[in-house]
This record gives C-alpha cells, sequence and structure tokens, in this order.
C-alpha cells in the first residue's frame, strides 16, 4: 500500500516539473534531477525493441545544463510554447530510498500564427530519489508514442 | 499514376549554368511527380536498409522507396528481396508491422499468399469449391497463371550490408551507379564488418526532399549556424577538406578533418553563432576517439542521389532516409549503428554522440528548422530563384569548403535527367 504522503509528493514532483517547462523556468529543469541522473527521450519503438539509440540521451545534470544552453542559445529553431498534461502517477514500488513510478503525457506546441498541435506524448518512466533537498529524479525516460517527431525537438520534455 | 508530367513545362533557370536554382524546382508538383518517376522509380537505386535490420530469414522491415511502401525480407537461404507492398489481387498495403518474422506473406482480405521473395504460392478457392453434389463453382478460369501474379519485384543490391532496391531492372550495376570515387568513402564506412544496429529517429520536415540533399551538399552553413561546429573546431571553413563527385555531380562527399576549436578571426569574427564562453558542462558529449579505418577525416558525409544521407561525424554512424511525401515535405529516417566488434565503450560513446545528430541533435535540429523556413519562403515568391554562386558558377571537385559547387553540381545532374 503507498501511503499518501509518498502519492502526494509525487503528484507535486510532477506537476512542478510539468509547470517549471511550460513556463520557461529552463535553469529550474536540472534541479528536478540528481547530479548522476540519467534523461532520456526514447521513441517508443526503440525502447520495446531494445535498441539503446534515444532521441535525446543525457547522463548527468551537467548536460542538462548543456542542453539548456543549446536549447536557448545555439540551436536556431522557431518560437514555440510546450504546455504539458501530465497523468496521475503510477506508483510501482516504495523503498525508503527510492521509488519507481511512471505517468502518461501529452505535450502541445503552440507556435506563432499557427492552431495548436499535439507534439509530443507518451509515458515518463522514473526512478525518484528520496533526497535531503526533497524527490529528485535518479532517472526519467520519456518514452513517446508520437515515433515521428514534427521536425524537431528542442525543449526538454 | 503521373499527372501528365511528361508535358508539364519544367522551370526556366535564369542562367545557362546552375548558379540560380528557380523555386519552381521546390514548389511544383508536376516537377515532383517527374521527380519521383525519373529519380526514385527508374534508373536509379534507392536505399532500403541494412541487413543487420533483418538478420535471421523471414526477417522483413517495411519502409519506401519514394512514395511507394515496400518489404526488405531476408529469405530462407540469407539471401535479400525488396518487393512492393501491394498485394497483386486488389491492391491492399497488406503489411502493417514496421518489421516483423513471417515464413509467407499473406494478405487479409482474401488470404492470397506470396513467398518471401514475392512470388505467388496460393490463392484460396482458384479451383473452385465442390458442391455435395460433386459439382464445383466458382474457381479462376483455366488459363489464370500464378507465376504472372507475384508481388512486384525490386531488382536489388547489397554492398557490404547495406541494401539499396530500384523498380528500373534495367538500373546500372550498384558500383558503376556510385562510380569509383564516392564508392571507395562508401567503403570507408561499410567495409564487410559486421554492423550492429543501434535505432531509429523519425522526424517529418515540410521542406522539398531536395533540401535535405543540398544541406549536406552546403560546406558552406555548418561553421555559422551550428554554434557547436564552430566552437568545437569539428566543421568550419579553416579545417582541411575536399569536395568529391561522381563523374555525373550526382553523389556526393564532403570530407573533413576537424581542427581545435577556438577562435581564429577569418572563420569566426562576425560570426554571431560563434560563443567566446561555450564550455561545456559535460565534455563526453565530444569524446572523440580516433578510430584507425577512419584515416585521416575525422568526418565524411555522403550524399547519395536521390535518397540518402551516409553519416560518419566523429564517433556517430548513421543512414540518413530521404522519404518524400509530395513536394513540399519529406520524412527523415536516422538509422545509428556501429560495428559488432565495438567495445561496450565505443558502444556507449556513438550513443552519446548522437546526441549531436538527429530531430533533437545539438547540431542537427536546427537544419530541419532552417529547411521549413527556407520551404515556407519559397512558398512566398516561387516565381523567384535561389543564388548558389559561393566559389563561382561552375561545378568541380575542390580542396576547401568555402563553395556551394556540389549543390550546382546536383542541379546539372537534375538538369540532364529533368529536362530531358
Amino acid at each position: 500500500m503507498i501511503d499518501f504522503e509518498t502519492f502526494l509528493a509525487v503528484t507535486r514532483l510532477y506537476t512542478d516539473y510539468a509547470s517549471v517547462l511550460d513556463n520557461r523556468e529552463w535553469d529550474k529543469w536540472p534541479e528536478f534531477f540528481t547530479d548522476d541522473c540519467i534523461y532520456k527521450v526514447q521513441p517508443r519503438e526503440n525502447y520495446e525493441r531494445g535498441l539503446p539509440l534515444a532521441t535525446i540521451a543525457f547522463e548527468s545534470k551537467g548536460m542538462l545544463k548543456d542542453r539548456i544552453f543549446g536549447a536557448t542559445e545555439t540551436i536556431y529553431h522557431d518560437i514555440y510554447h510546450q504546455r504539458h498534461v501530465v497523468g496521475t502517477p503510477l506508483i510501482h514500488s516504495v523503498t525508503a530510498d527510492t521509488i519507481e513510478s511512471e505517468a502518461n503525457y501529452a505535450v502541445f506546441r503552440s507556435r506563432m500564427d499557427e492552431l495548436t498541435t499535439v507534439f509530443n506524448v507518451g509515458r515518463y518512466i522514473d526512478v525518484i530519489r528520496r533526497t535531503p533537498q526533497g524527490l529528485k529524479l535518479q532517472s526519467r525516460i520519456c518514452v513517446f508514442d508520437s515515433e515521428i517527431i514534427p521536425n524537431s525537438l528542442i525543449y526538454p520534455i | 499514376m503521373s499527372l501528365h508530367s511528361s508535358n508539364a513545362p519544367m522551370p526556366r533557370w535564369e542562367r545557362g549554368d546552375t548558379s540560380r536554382v528557380p523555386y519552381g524546382v521546390y514548389t511544383d508538383e508536376a516537377v515532383y511527380r517527374r521527380e519521383l518517376e525519373r529519380f526514385f522509380y527508374k534508373g536509379h537505386w534507392c536505399y532500403v536498409g541494412l541487413e543487420a535490420e533483418i538478420p535471421k530469414p523471414g526477417d522483413f522491415k517495411r519502409t519506401q522507396v519514394g512514395e511507394r511502401s515496400v518489404l526488405m525480407v531476408r529469405g530462407k537461404s540469407g539471401d535479400v528481396h525488396v518487393v512492393e507492398n501491394v498485394c497483386a489481387h486488389r491492391g491492399v498495403q497488406f503489411v502493417r508491422e514496421r518489421f516483423g518474422n513471417r515464413n509467407i506473406l499473406v494478405c487479409p482480405y482474401h488470404q492470397w499468399s506470396y513467398d518471401l521473395d514475392g512470388r505467388l504460392r496460393g490463392v484460396p478457392f482458384s479451383r473452385g469449391v465442390r458442391q455435395p453434389d460433386g459439382s464445383v463453382h466458382g474457381g479462376m478460369p483455366a488459363d489464370f497463371d500464378m507465376s504472372e501474379h507475384g508481388l512486384t519485384q525490386l531488382k536489388v543490391a547489397r554492398r557490404n550490408g547495406v541494401v539499396f532496391a530500384s523498380f528500373d531492372h534495367s538500373v546500372e550495376p550498384f558500383e558503376d551507379y556510385l562510380g569509383p570515387t564516392i564508392l571507395q568513402y562508401f567503403d570507408r564506412v561499410f567495409n564487410g564488418r559486421e554492423l550492429t544496429l543501434l535505432g531509429y529517429s523519425r522526424q517529418r520536415i515540410p521542406g522539398n526532399w531536395k533540401l535535405m540533399q543540398e544541406n549536406i551538399k552546403d560546406p558552406y552553413h555548418p561553421g555559422l549556424l551550428h554554434t557547436w561546429f564552430v566552437n568545437f573546431g569539428l566543421w568550419r571553413a579553416d579545417n582541411k577538406s575536399q569536395l568529391r563527385m561522381d563523374e555525373h555531380f550526382r553523389h556526393a562527399a564532403m570530407i573533413s578533418r576537424k581542427g581545435s576549436g577556438g577562435e581564429n578571426k577569418e572563420v569566426t569574427s562576425g560570426v554571431s553563432s560563434f560563443k567566446q564562453n561555450l564550455k561545456l558542462n559535460d565534455d563526453r558529449f565530444l569524446d572523440i576517439v580516433h578510430e584507425p579505418w577512419w584515416g585521416e577525416p575525422t568526418v565524411v558525409m555522403l550524399t547519395l542521389f536521390p535518397s540518402v544521407i551516409i553519416q560518419q561525424q566523429i564517433n556517430s554512424l548513421s543512414t540518413r532516409h530521404i522519404i518524400p511525401r509530395g513536394h513540399g515535405e519529406f520524412d527523415f529516417v536516422w538509422t545509428h549503428f556501429g560495428y559488432a566488434d565495438d567495445s561496450p565503450e565505443m558502444t556507449r560513446r556513438r550513443l552519446r554522440q548522437a546526441n549531436l545528430f538527429g530531430p533533437a541533435g545539438f547540431v542537427s535540429a536546427d537544419d530541419g528548422e532552417v529547411i521549413e523556413l527556407s520551404q515556407r519562403g519559397i512558398e512566398q515568391v516561387p516565381w523567384h530563384r535561389a543564388l548558389v554562386e559561393l566559389g563561382g558558377r561552375g561545378c568541380e571537385n575542390t580542396e576547401h569548403m568555402v563553395t556551394e559547387t556540389l549543390i550546382r553540381g546536383m542541379y546539372d545532374y537534375w538538369r540532364k535527367i529533368m529536362e530531358d
């Protein structure tokens, strides 16, 4: 049985995470993760077939910071907003140190002068670590069903 | 199939050469239909995949040649067949899985079944249905010949683990198609070593398919558009480089050796993408290990006309398959691979460096974005033309990269085939 405190804390983590991305508070994004974190955005076909390639594959908080610099300073791209809708956590296991959890997500993309479109749909597969600073993502794999990316994927999911 | 494209007027070129590309080549649907017929369906080899994608007998991959759905199938004796994914009976595009394994190919509509090479093997009720009174109802006409009604078979070329196909059985041999210069760079990456499949990235880019060929025939932009290339010296105008084409100028190789990066006023001053203070928090993205088979170059980008780009950029390897979807859009499918004798560290390195490439890549994401915005601007002024005059107006191989010669070369070939 999962206690309510844990469920609420994970839910809060997910809503805060989505809020930071949707509000373009880019520098706060890496702080959701542990220093030696894994962050991947991976097509479902690769994930399910055991193929290791991911569209984005980071393995440290430093890489996440480099991505933010890339997305905001070095990668030329059209301007767009993201809006995340994240489902209720499906918590698989809880120990004193870690929580294994997943949640469905849908990300909508809004470009200037265009209608909003569904951009990326999938699920987060997470390992969450309890730390003195609160819950941190030790691993987040965004496995997306919408395997064809509408041109490019710039910001984190 | 065609919109009478053989009678359609071709775009007018402002000069006798190909240094001014009329925007009609990107916007005209009839031009596009003729490109499908003359480049993708006739006289050319198109990329279908790697043999490593279908290792076992019966394995198949569904992919496309131009806009036509095809299956690359591993036969029972290890041979590779490419057949069109259209049932010979009533036209059902019957295989939907992207990958799978089958003993026979069966269309679900009326259970027509085919051998792995596409030959028709079984037709239900072809001899009719015997009734309790001994009479026979239905059945195919007496002159129905199974051998005439297989799936459309494509001609197949395999070279060192890579598979190309053509609907045109009179196409020249694959090696002649590439020509000796390009073949040598093809064999540099695919030298017979067993390949391992690392996975796929797929993106849909709202731009004409040729804009992607041009992007990898354009050594001018990487050191300007791509901050990482200019900052870290992976590709920029002060690097030692060569540009090579086949004798028809349709294929090309961009060959270069990375420099140490940093500042060089000749190529970085005034370049807004050069970031004086860019330093990575985690430099494992660029943990480059020189592999013996590279020789001197650290990057060779091959554009094989019309359908594929082959990438070796530092330790990252991929094929990039161009699948056209009308004049204004194409799918771009990246298949990343390594070699069966790679160490686990090398595999990790290839996967890490894959962050530079693909639809989210530090240096590739903006190529798709720029192509989309090019198409938009071009559609706005379809009577106008592009200017590709850097390095002159002719088509020749060079010992530097400050030129648009490869784009002019591609259109020199394009005009020969399209205006004929």
